[in-house]
């Protein structure tokens, strides 16, 4: 590795995992490196000392020492037992402090270095991992796409994802680091882009035969390009309601960028339930069943045949009987309340002080100086803050 | 292959028609080259008439040693197909740019990459680090055989029924299409109906069985079988890692097991366990899955740390630096190797605190392997170094497996592995250190061994080569997937549409070729020896100035591996012993009981096979006859009370007397 | 450790014959067996308890479960456990009538046993809640299945060696069988307790 550094170089403007142009993929990258740096403290002297004891303690050097018997010393042992501890105590400091600040569920708090974020609330994006082509809902602009992302740059993104029909990954190298799209439930990913651009996004997780077309181009715009983007997608003529949704999530690979001027607004969230066919107990209903002890004997006869049983995903189990469903019992309004109310929108952290414990100082560099001289860890806490996270 | 979407079922041949054998031409290639190799073994071996001598004294043996040896020659085939697997991706994903799809279609490729995944962890590796502690373990603790020489033979014919239920997805059928883990809901009916999971599915429920008797057996070995004075704390450092590796067997094959039989009835039942529906949790399975894989791993690795142990103790003259470190670490890996695997998917959101807390264990594994690390480099200090082919292993595997380790414990950062997950930086750690660890431990303690289990060393000179190939073509072919991942580029994908990226791929293809040629030298080093045997004979049994038990006795050990049961008095028997000018008791001989060689495992396996087939293709006559001739076979082989022998001491005192003449032909060779 | 002990020639081999104790190594391995199996139903609880919940609106246990019954099926194998042991204390005595005789009523216990869960499992799937109908049918099956199975099979065990200790009477290897064939009855026992607490009577009051 070490030795391919020059050759890193070389791919440097390539090397999109190291020089990406979101903040939170940049924070990760960071870590990556800074971890990289901790481990070499101990890998280069290991790697050398490897080389020098066989060069030096060759049979042919008659003029090296040689102890057969040596075989223990505690000061030794302690030192070797030691080192690893200490640097894996650090790494595990920066790991826990690292991993909670770019959890991927959490709010954004800066856009970069130098901007705390705005009052404006993150731009919601809803994501769905088809066979095999990604659905983007933009709720608050009321259109769809499909395969083709655009942000504006600067203002967060909130990607809640999930997945039509197997296990997935949405990755944006150049944003943010990847989470997992899962049919039945719903994962949440936080990411900004800073500068303007096309960006690479794709699909990390193998999901079948279509999967290496499963890619799609993120588009960093600026507010009046974002806006230009909606109204051109809005101008179409092209309506995803449910049905059209259920032709969309048929198989098809390497699927060209299309867009939706409207959106039937309770889509997302029927897909995450797995309603969105006819007739088909919501979710979230069913698990409000469950956890008052099911529909009793009742609910045996509550089921009805797939209406479409050679459907991908459905096939009938040699010993088994037929794929079937459960009849939702909901009357309309109450679904529509019941999917309207699910996962309300989680606000950024506000209190943008440094990192302490309570009643500590802020950290100082080992120089004296400021680790990071960066106007949002300057902000002094509030005497009354109970904590910063 | 287009896969019928309704599989007409038969009563006689279940789903099995016509439409099973491939429409691809490299899969026809693939069979010709099978079938002329196969003809050609089995015409030699009946020009020889081997047939008989193979069956008694190899398939029906319970000799540890022999099937310590037959158990790597099962990994050494299906390392030439795995191999054969991993050549295929490199080429197709070094054409698949600019808009050409490559050679391989998506339900090829696919296959591809799983079957190199499963076949190199349960058919190459698993059976190599097998083999090696059934053929070490009872020699190194002065046992005769191990506990349960039946369960042996039974333990190595399930694995090789799995292995062949694997090879023939080749050509009836297909392989699974799903990653070598086979998550659900992709390897459930509803999106993998045809055959392939289901091979995937029995294949590893057949060698599992195999596995799981054998880490038991193993177990309970070096429990009881152990010489008198050979205490715990006296074992062989190798030994030691073979106990811990049959403990992690015992306690993780066991989840393995019940997980692909939840996935089995979701398949065949329609159960929901792993469903989208009805209340299935695909996520439970990645759970389960994964606490058994990761322990897998160490299971791996952890023989292979004895092995280096061994070598490095031998080739410095040396004992071991930090004996009871070495055990304790060993130890401690063990333990935390269960603590961890939910590092292998930080990505599915599962929290800060958990992730960090998997993050952190992970972590942590690092400090006694660091140590162990150190512990070899500390024996090297002040030692004299002879560097034959195991030594010059060990040295490459100490500066590659650290970079691996480095990466490893890199993706246990999550924020780091958030963006390198599912990368091909990911492939490129874990082939780090499954080849720079388990490979280039095996590669050393194959030369380490070779002269005890045949009675001649390897040759040098091509030992030099494919050890060069190899650590070359390793670098080549991996650094380049390292800077792929950093610049975003993601596993098990075929095509791709960025140019810029052609070249890494095409220095990997490169180095995955040298590594053939190494593959070759090995190939061509084996022949060469076993033609040149007389010139590279070793009569002494101690070629390398050992330290251990399994130097003491002749190359290759008799059946009986001792005639006198040897007594250990601190680390290093055999050490101790040429230190003390221990000769050979050369009387009284007497009888020594012994296990009686038998077909029932060839014959339950070889059922087990065939049920497995049948329930690959429903052909569900077959299955209930196979599993009931199983079950009738097992309960028959109960009713066989003569299941030893006694070796005559007057065959004992020829076999030794042989023995002694060769000692003094070589009055130099200590000990004795 | 690492000092060098000086030893009289001949000190590194037993020349004795060594008397290597057979079936020495039986019951351990046997041990770390039913350790393993006990694993496989570690697995299968943990399953129950993450589906245990999900009825995917359909039937939960207090719609299907017939404690009665349940508890008529514990006490069989409470009590097979119990005959066994009585089993095993004739064995001892060396009295081989007495042996067959206790194994025989174990096995009609075992087989008892079995009828019952095979009539619960027939019930169930009559009324439309079989494995398929939700995840928590499907873990009870699993569960309660996979108990079932291994109690078939240590009925076949039974059966196997009764007809060996007829031929053969109590033999050293039979001895061990017996002490093997106790130690995995026992442990389904032990299962089975897991089984009724944690599936039937928590479920009862969830």
């Amino acid at each position: 590795m070490v030795w391919l550094l020059p050759v890193m170089f070389l791919a440097g403007c390539k090397a999109v995992v190291l020089a990406p142009s979101g903040d939170i993929a940049a924070r990760q990258a960071e870590l990556l490196v800074q971890s990289t740096l901790l481990m070499l403290i101990i890998i280069v002297p290991v790697m050398a000392l490897t080389v020098w004891f066989a060069w030096r303690y060759r049979a042919a050097n008659r003029r090296a020492s040689y102890a057969p018997d040596w075989d223990h010393s505690t000061k030794l042992e302690l030192v070797i037992w030691a080192i690893p501890l200490l640097i894996i105590v650090c790494l595990g400091a920066l790991t826990w402090v690292g991993t909670h600040l770019l959890d991927p569920y959490r709010p954004l708090d800066r856009i970069d270095a130098e901007t705390p974020v705005g009052a404006a609330d993150p731009l919601p994006v809803q994501v769905v991992a088809l066979d095999w082509k990604w659905l983007f809902v933009y709720p608050e602009q009321g259109v769809a796409s499909v395969n083709e992302l655009a942000v504006p740059v600067d203002r967060p993104v909130r990607f809640t994802l999930t997945s039509a029909s197997v296990m997935n990954a949405f990755y944006i190298p150049a944003m943010a680091g990847m989470i997992y799209a899962m049919p039945g439930m719903q994962t949440t990913l936080h990411g900004v882009f800073n500068d303007e651009g096309t960006y690479q996004g794709l699909a990390s997780h193998y999901s079948g035969a279509g999967f290496s077309g499963m890619r799609f181009k993120a588009r960093a715009l600026d507010d009046a390009g974002f806006d230009a983007w909606v109204a051109q997608a809005a101008a179409g003529n092209e309506t995803l309601d449910r049905a059209r949704y259920l032709e969309l999530a048929q198989p098809s690979q390497s699927v060209p960028p299309m867009t939706f001027a409207q959106v039937d607004p309770e889509l997302f969230q029927r897909v995450v339930n797995r309603c969105v066919e006819q007739g088909r107990m919501c979710m979230a209903e069913m698990m409000a069943l469950d956890a008052q002890g099911g529909l009793g004997l009742a609910g045996i006869a509550n089921v009805a045949l797939l209406a479409d049983p050679d459907a991908r995903g459905t096939a009938r189990p040699v010993l088994g009987l037929p794929p079937f469903q459960v009849t939702g019992i909901c009357s309309v309004d109450e679904q529509a309340a019941m999917l309207a109310s699910a996962a309300p929108l989680v606000k950024a952290p506000r209190d943008l002080s440094p990192m302490r414990g309570r009643g500590l100082a802020a950290p100082q560099g080992i120089l004296g100086q400021r680790p990071d001289p960066d106007v949002l860890t300057r902000t002094v806490p509030r005497d009354d803050a109970e904590q910063n996270l | 292959m287009a896969i019928p979407t309704e599989i007409p079922t038969t009563f006689l041949l279940g789903r099995l028609d016509w439409n099973a054998v491939p429409q691809d031409p490299i899969v026809w290639a693939a069979g010709v080259v099978v079938a002329i190799g196969g003809a050609a073994v089995l015409w030699m071996l009946h020009k020889h008439r081997l047939w008989g001598w193979l069956w008694r004294e190899w398939f029906t043996s319970v000799d540890h040693k022999k099937i310590g040896i037959m158990y790597i020659v099962l990994a050494l085939v299906m390392f030439v197909r795995g191999f054969a697997d991993a050549l295929m991706m490199r080429l197709q994903q070094v054409l698949a740019f600019n808009g050409s799809e490559g050679y391989l279609n998506a339900h090829h490729y696919d296959q591809v990459f799983t079957a190199h995944g499963v076949i190199m962890i349960f058919f190459v590796a698993m059976p190599f680090v097998t083999g090696l502690m059934n053929y070490l373990v009872p020699l190194q603790i002065g046992a005769r055989d191990v506990s349960f020489p039946f369960l042996n033979n039974l333990s190595f014919w399930m694995t090789v029924g799995g292995a062949a239920l694997t090879m023939m997805s080749l050509f009836v059928g297909e392989f699974a299409q799903t990653g070598w883990l086979a998550f659900p809901p992709l390897s459930g009916i509803g999106y993998s109906p045809y055959v392939g999971v289901d091979y995937y599915i029995w294949g590893l429920q057949i060698a599992g069985v195999g596995t799981t008797l054998s880490g038991i057996n193993l177990l309970v070995t070096i429990v009881k079988m152990r010489a008198p004075g050979m205490t715990m704390m006296r074992m062989p450092i190798f030994t030691w890692t073979a106990l811990c590796t049959n403990v992690l067997i015992v306690a993780t094959f066991p989840v393995l097991t019940a997980t692909l039989v939840l996935l089995t009835l979701d398949r065949y039942v329609g159960t929901n366990f792993f469903t989208n529906d009805l209340g299935g949790n695909a996520m439970m399975y990645v759970n389960l899955i994964w606490i058994w894989g990761h322990p897998e791993v160490y299971i791996l690795i952890l023989p292979l740390f004895g092995v280096y142990s061994e070598v490095v103790a031998t080739f410095t003259g040396k004992r071991l630096f930090g004996y009871a470190s070495m055990v304790y670490a060993t130890v401690c890996i063990t333990i935390l190797s269960y603590l961890v695997w939910l590092h292998h998917f930080f990505t599915m959101g599962s929290g800060a605190s958990v992730n960090s807390f998997f993050g952190i264990t992970t972590m942590i594994i690092s400090v006694p392997t660091g140590a162990k690390i150190f512990n070899w480099l500390f024996t090297m200090y002040r030692s004299r170094i002879r560097f034959e082919l195991p030594m010059m292993w060990t040295i490459a595997f100490m500066l590659t497996f650290v970079i691996g380790g480095m990466t490893g414990v890199l993706l246990a950062v999550p924020p780091a592995d958030f963006v390198l997950h599912n990368s091909l930086f990911l492939v490129a750690h874990f082939h780090n250190v499954i080849i720079g660890g388990v490979l280039f431990g095996l590669f050393a303690a194959i030369n380490y061994w070779w002269p005890k289990a045949f009675g001649f060393r390897l040759d040098v000179f091509w030992g030099k080569v494919s050890f060069w190939f190899w650590v070359v073509g390793f670098w080549t072919a991996f650094a380049p997937l390292y800077i792929l991942g950093l610049m975003g580029v993601t596993r098990r994908m075929r095509v791709f549409d960025d140019p810029g990226l052609q070249i890494w791929f095409g220095i990997a293809a490169f180095g995955a070729v040298l590594i053939a040629i190494g593959i070759g030298a090995m190939f061509v080093q084996f022949g060469v020896s076993i033609r040149r045997r007389d010139r590279l004979r070793d009569e002494t049994g101690d070629p390398w100035d050992g330290r251990t038990l399994e130097w003491a006795t002749s190359s290759p050990p008799p059946d009986y591996n001792f005639a006198f049961t040897p007594v250990s008095h601190g680390l290093d028997t055999w050490w101790d012993m040429k230190r003390h000018g221990q000769t050979r008791p050369k009387a009284p001989y007497r009888p020594i009981h012994m296990p009686r060689n038998t077909g029932s495992g060839v014959v339950i396996a070889g059922l087990a096979t065939v049920c497995g087939f049948a329930l690959v293709w429903y052909i569900w006559w077959l299955a209930v006859l196979s599993f009931a001739g199983l079950v009738i076979g097992a309960v028959l082989h109960t009713f066989d009370y003569a299941r030893d022998y006694h070796i005559p001491a007057e065959d004992i005192r020829a076999t030794e007397a042989v023995r002694d003449r060769q000692l003094a032909a070589h009055p130099l060779a200590r000990g004795a | 450790m690492s000092t060098v002990h000086q030893q009289a020639p001949g000190d590194y081999w037993d020349v004795e014959p060594h008397h290597h104790h057979e079936g020495a190594s039986t019951s351990i391995g046997f041990w770390v067996y039913l350790m393993s199996d006990c694993l496989m139903f570690a697995v299968l609880f943990a399953v129950f308890g993450v589906l245990g919940g999900s009825y995917a609106a359909g039937p939960g246990p207090q719609d299907l479960f017939d404690l009665k019954l349940v508890a008529l099926n514990t006490a069989f194998l409470l009590l097979s456990s119990i005959t066994y042991g009585f089993a095993m204390l004739a064995m001892v005595r060396g009295n081989v009538r007495g042996t067959l005789g206790w194994m025989a009523v174990t096995l009609v216990f075992g087989l008892l046993f079995l009828s019952i869960e095979i009539y619960e499992f027939q019930h169930l799937i009559h009324l439309g809640a079989g494995p398929q109908r939700s995840a928590f049918l499907s873990a009870f099956f699993a569960l309660v299945g996979t108990h079932g199975l291994h109690v078939v099979f240590g009925c076949l065990w039974m059966v196997t060696l009764m007809i060996q200790v007829r031929q053969r009477g109590l033999t050293g290897a039979n001895r061990r069988r017996l002490g093997c064939l106790s130690m995995f009855w026992h442990f389904l026992d032990v299962i089975w307790i897991g089984v009724f607490t944690f599936v039937y009577l928590m479920g009862m009051v969830r």
